[in-house]
């Protein structure tokens, strides 16, 4: 069991913060509980640190990213999870997007409520303030993404998506003052709830049809013994339930209203979180029902060129996965792009565009990854274009949540929403309008920007399937997207400020500003020199490990296991 | 590294402008262009005297290599003289555009440098990444140029340029990695995207596969062209830009997508054009008539000189599917002619607009009289378009029709057949042939009328102004209120490289023709071995003396 706290201590460094913060948060004192996010980025910079530094991959005793030594009892841990090598790099990048987030989330609660107790008005009450509970939902939050990463186990699996998701709901509720956000959050989560009903339905059933929760004996049993009707039903049910983590269609319907309800910067929150989640999960389902992943002896690593090809349950998904999937691939791109055109709200735009994007990565995840080579591998497309995502999209939010109207008859300022909005920004609000300039048409896949280097490898990687159609959807797909996010790009650009109306002014927050640009030089920088991240999430993939063993050299340094099986005693 | 400044300066350029204040951001951009003009002579001067395989003209570094693509450039004569094209419209653009532009100068130059930079990319890539990114970027610095400096409607017309062309070229980036993906599949899951490289592969592939291929390449780059049905968005671009965004467009911008279709779609897949050739020049055909009579109703000048861009390209591009040595090389020449004289069109154009507020020729006429040395270039470039022989417009457009003339091997048979029992001397392997020729050549005659005709009342006739415009010193607000009736000093300087350049290719063109013919020769090869292999594959009906004619000496020919 302590062995499992090797690839843990992000995740303790985080739950640590989480405590420290809910202390914080209801301080006496104004300076206390300003520290509060600050204390919540120390703590992610710490669990930052710990994830690129300490968590073991395949490779014994070497650390994927740092080329740290471990001990054999780390890696014959992580020697149990079905993508060890995901682990590091999925921790990383959610540390790394979730301190951009968190700069982006400063101020949305309380924001009114410490004005008053800072003029007097009021004392500081405990029930009144939220900023406690906030950060530690995001803490908690965050804590659960990196465990969805190191998921071994289906309960596990399912525990780590709740955690994710549980503190969201109440993140949108409280993000605002206005009934808007009451009802994006109680809608969000009774959908929610139906979308985790479903693939837990889907896991008992898994668990019904195999008789064990642990991924690596499903994946053995399904290889060895074929994937029988009720276990397909099962997998095909969670699938369907983690659709609404990552805002597919047909689970897509809350999507464009809770974004709209919910503050930019927990909207910007929920694009890349339960997204992650989702991908992290449908990724360790698919690599449970499929792919040639191989389990015999010390954990799995990625089978490939012949190997691959020869194994009996072959390198491919089940047809029925893959049926499911290449169906909810097409229309949620469709969908989320036909849509996206015809709304009048920026959020909503951006709402619907994130589905749109979740479609695109889905390709990745039909292609599979064939031999973990960056350019073939559906896997690592899909976790690059996490990454490059997660940037793009926060930097977008940023620039909206950079920008206010003066505060209307409740006192709250408002968050602009209408394109008019966003009419000469670049002149008005440099910061903000070039944010949003850069970051939407990296959204677009302009290259040379990050949007390009991530959905170039997912039409590689699609052609290399042999998924020809889908590859033409998603090339047809990014053509409609042209037509909102040219409408996002060039309004602040092009378009002169709307002198009629109420002029929009700066919030006050310096660390969204910092965000956005951050977001944005991130978008031109990686995209023009990106060959690390590509790297590090060909090795996520399972493809060619940074220190190049050959097998041999693999199978006697894991002692504790050692030509075991991989169906391995429990811990507990 | 010489190519790399090519590209960066420009860059650093625009960048500059950005950066700077507005009062600098000329001073900044002329210098840029400049440096850019003298530099890119330079480099033409290197690779003049050390010939193309010198190292000093080739760069690659990894740029992505997860993908294996490269940041790599290099020169052959083609592109070479479409980079000494791009350098010499770039200071043009900036001296034009002082009078015309007063109010948000740093984006203006900073989007005119990024425009000259992106171009310049697209013409000395080697990868195809990198070719695709400056491709695509072009369209950014052209949207905000159009859409911010344009006239009326200019917003209509820099999303429809948008759109058309992005749409396009995803279609043909998909076709381009596909091909890609077949090329490392080859090579034991190496990824390239060398350009070079994938010609080898994309020529192998059988001839259904290539067919494809060409319809997704030509989805992107003949909407650049653009080819006749998908032309609609240029007139409504070319009317809206500004001055030097409509000379930018004409005089490179269009070039990429002929230029991309000489780059890719003759020797990436050779068998399709060869099949699919009278396809294509009807398209060409069809273009260059309806073009022509388009242009004979307009009454705005600068909408007629933009359809006739249209039946020009089509010239261009009937000279390209020839696929003979002749049609080819008229090709790449007719597209610096049209960038030179449908680039003086549009800025002569300005200059009026800038007098006059107007570009219609129901209010302007016999502008002779009051402006003869703007009449005087007029009349010089129209002729120039028109293809008036001794200047330039004359030789390519000759040059292309001729190679449409000869590109048939349907010689001795139908009516040709009762003319000439034989096969004469000179035709080479083709679909085309005189009809194609001869129907395209009423398109000279259409490209006369219209143009003179527009000639006829503007230039010469009874004068006529508008009677509302700012001209003279009696509006001194104004700000073209400082302009004289005629052309300044630095309007005549703008003009005149230009006017020299058209009679110098009109009277000896040599020089450029031998600049471009060891290249043209490359690709036709390409072509010949790629036709005659899917020919092999398929039937041995094929006459194979047709092919030995002009094959290359050494067929093997490695840039």
């Amino acid at each position: 069991m302590t062995e499992r706290l090797a690839f843990l201590w992000p995740e303790i460094a985080l739950f640590l913060t989480t405590c420290v913060v809910m202390v914080l948060g209801l301080s006496r004192s104004a300076g206390t509980r300003r520290a509060t996010p600050v204390v919540a980025g120390l703590g992610v910079l710490v669990s930052l640190y710990l994830a690129i530094a300490t968590t073991p991959g395949t490779t014994p005793g070497v650390c994927p990213i740092t080329g740290t030594r471990f001990t054999p009892a780390a890696t014959a841990a992580s020697g149990q999870l079905l993508l060890p090598d995901m682990v590091p790099y999925a921790k990383t990048v959610i540390a790394g997007v979730g301190l951009l987030l968190l700069m982006l989330l400063a101020g949305v609660v309380d924001r009114s409520e410490e004005a008053q107790i800072a003029s007097g008005k009021r004392v500081f009450d405990p029930l009144r303030s939220n900023a406690a509970e906030f950060y530690s939902f995001y803490l908690f939050s965050l804590t659960g993404l990196m465990l969805c990463a190191g998921a071994d186990d289906l309960v596990w699996l399912f525990l780590a998506l709740e955690l994710t998701s549980l503190p969201t709901y109440i993140m949108v509720t409280v993000s605002t003052a206005r009934n808007a956000s009451r009802e994006a959050g109680v809608k969000y989560f009774f959908l929610g709830a139906l979308g985790a009903a479903m693939f837990l339905y889907g896991f008992a059933l898994i668990y019904g049809g195999t008789g064990t929760t642990r991924l690596n004996e499903i994946a053995m049993i399904f290889r060895e013994q074929g994937i029988g009707t009720l276990p397909m039903a099962g997998v095909l049910l969670a699938l369907l339930g983690m659709g609404f983590k990552i805002a597919a269609v047909p689970m897509h319907f809350y999507t464009a209203d809770v974004y709209q309800g919910a503050a930019s910067p927990v909207s910007a929150f929920l694009a890349f979180v339960p997204k992650t989640a989702g991908f992290l999960g449908i990724l360790l389902l698919c690599a449970t029902a499929g792919w040639s992943y191989d389990f015999a002896g010390s954990g799995s690593r990625l089978l490939s060129g012949e190997a691959a090809v020869q194994t009996p349950w072959g390198s491919r998904l089940p047809e029925q996965v893959r049926l499911l999937l290449w169906v909810v691939a097409a229309l949620t791109m469709t969908v989320g792009n036909v849509l996206a055109i015809l709304q009048g709200s920026v959020k909503r735009t951006l709402a619907y565009s994130s589905i749109a994007h979740s479609g695109y990565m889905l390709v990745g995840v039909i292609a599979g990854p064939a031999d973990g080579s960056f350019a073939r591998s559906g896997v690592a497309a899909v976790l690059f274009y996490l990454a490059a995502y997660g940037v793009m999209n926060t930097g977008a939010f940023a620039a909206i949540a950079m920008l206010e109207r003066s505060p209307g008859r409740d006192g709250e300022a408002r968050e602009i929403d209408s394109w008019d909005d966003l009419r000469g920004l670049c002149a008005t609000h440099p910061r903000a309008g070039w944010t949003l300039v850069v970051c939407a048409l990296s959204l677009l896949g302009l290259p040379p920007l990050l949007g390009f280097f991530g959905k170039l490898p997912l039409f590689t990687s699609g052609i290399h399937a042999g998924e020809i159609v889908l590859v033409v959807v998603l090339g047809v797909n990014s053509a409609i997207a042209a037509f909102y996010y040219l409408r996002l790009a060039f309004l602040p650009l092009t378009e002169p400020a709307d002198t009629t109306a109420e002029p929009v002014a700066a919030a006050p927050f310096r660390s969204r500003s910092l965000a956005g640009l951050l977001a944005a030089a991130g978008v031109i920088v990686i995209g023009i020199a990106g060959g690390w991240l590509m790297r590090a999430s060909e090795t996520a993939s399972g493809g060619k490990p940074v220190v190049d063993d050959t097998p041999e050299a693999i199978g006697p340094a894991t002692p504790p296991h050692g030509g075991g099986p991989a169906v391995t005693p429990r811990h507990e | 590294m010489l190519l790399i400044a090519l590209l960066l300066i420009p860059l650093v350029g625009a960048l500059l402008v950005a950066a700077g204040s507005a009062k600098t951001a000329r001073a900044i951009a002329a210098s840029t262009t400049l440096a850019a003009l003298a530099l890119s002579v330079w480099v033409a001067c290197v690779w003049r005297t050390d010939g193309a395989q010198t190292q000093s003209l080739f760069f690659a570094v990894p740029w992505a290599e997860g993908l294996g693509v490269m940041l790599a450039a290099g020169l052959d004569g083609v592109s070479l003289l479409l980079v000494l094209l791009t350098a010499l419209l770039g200071p043009i653009c900036v001296f034009a555009s002082f009078s015309a532009v007063k109010e948000r100068e740093r984006t203006y130059y900073a989007s005119l440098l990024a425009l000259q930079a992106a171009v310049t990319g697209v013409f000395i890539a080697k990868d195809l990444i990198l070719f695709y990114t400056c491709f695509e970027f072009t369209l950014v610095p052209m949207f905000v140029l159009i859409s911010i400096y344009g006239s009326t409607n200019r917003k209509k017309a820099a999303v429809k340029f948008f759109l058309y062309t992005f749409t396009g070229s995803i279609i043909a980036l998909a076709g381009l990695v596909y091909i890609a993906w077949r090329h490392a599949e080859r090579n034991e899951g190496q990824w390239t995207f060398m350009i070079d490289a994938l010609a080898v592969t994309a020529r192998s592939l059988p001839i259904e596969t290539q067919g494809w291929l060409l319809l997704a390449m030509m989805a992107g780059f003949a909407v650049k062209v653009p080819l006749f049905p998908v032309h609609t968005w240029l007139p409504l671009a070319h009317t809206e830009a500004p001055t030097a965004g409509s000379v930018v467009l004409a005089g490179v911008l269009l070039k990429l997508g002929t230029y991309a279709v000489y780059r890719f779609v003759l020797p990436f897949t050779p068998a399709a054009v060869a099949e699919y050739a009278p396809l294509l020049a009807n398209l060409c055909v069809i273009g260059i008539v309806y073009g022509g009579l388009i242009c004979w109703v307009q009454t705005d000048v600068k909408k007629l000189v933009a359809y006739s861009s249209v039946a020009h390209l089509g010239f261009c591009m009937l000279g390209m599917f020839a696929l003979n040595h002749t049609g080819v090389a008229g090709s790449i020449l007719y597209m610096i002619n049209h960038g030179l004289s449908t680039g003086a069109l549009f800025l002569l154009i300005g200059m009026v607009y800038e007098r006059y507020h107007t570009r219609s020729m129901k209010e302007l006429g016999g502008l002779g009289a009051r402006m003869p040395v703007w009449s005087t270039f007029m009349v010089f470039f129209t002729m120039a378009s028109v293809g008036l022989p001794g200047l330039n417009g004359f030789v390519s457009e000759f040059m292309c029709l001729m190679g449409t003339f000869q590109a048939s091997s349907a010689w001795g048979s139908g009516v040709w057949g009762s003319l000439a029992a034989h096969r004469p001397v000179g035709a080479t392997f083709g679909d085309l042939g005189p009809w194609y020729a001869i129907i395209a050549g009423t398109g000279v005659i259409i490209a006369a009328m219209y143009l003179l005709y527009m000639l006829g009342h503007v230039v010469w006739g009874k004068l006529r102004e508008p009677h509302a415009h700012d001209h003279g010193a009696h509006n001194a607000g104004e700000t073209n209120a400082v302009l004289p009736a005629d052309l300044t000093a630095r309007e005549i300087g703008v003009l005149a490289p230009l006017a020299a350049l058209c009679i110098f290719l009109g009277v000896y063109p040599g020089p450029v023709l031998d600049m471009i013919s060891p290249d043209v020769r490359n690709t036709l090869t390409m072509v010949e071995v790629g036709r005659a292999a899917a020919d092999v594959s398929r039937a041995p009906h094929e006459p194979a003396e047709a092919n030995a004619e002009h094959a290359s000496p050494q067929p093997e020919v490695h840039r």
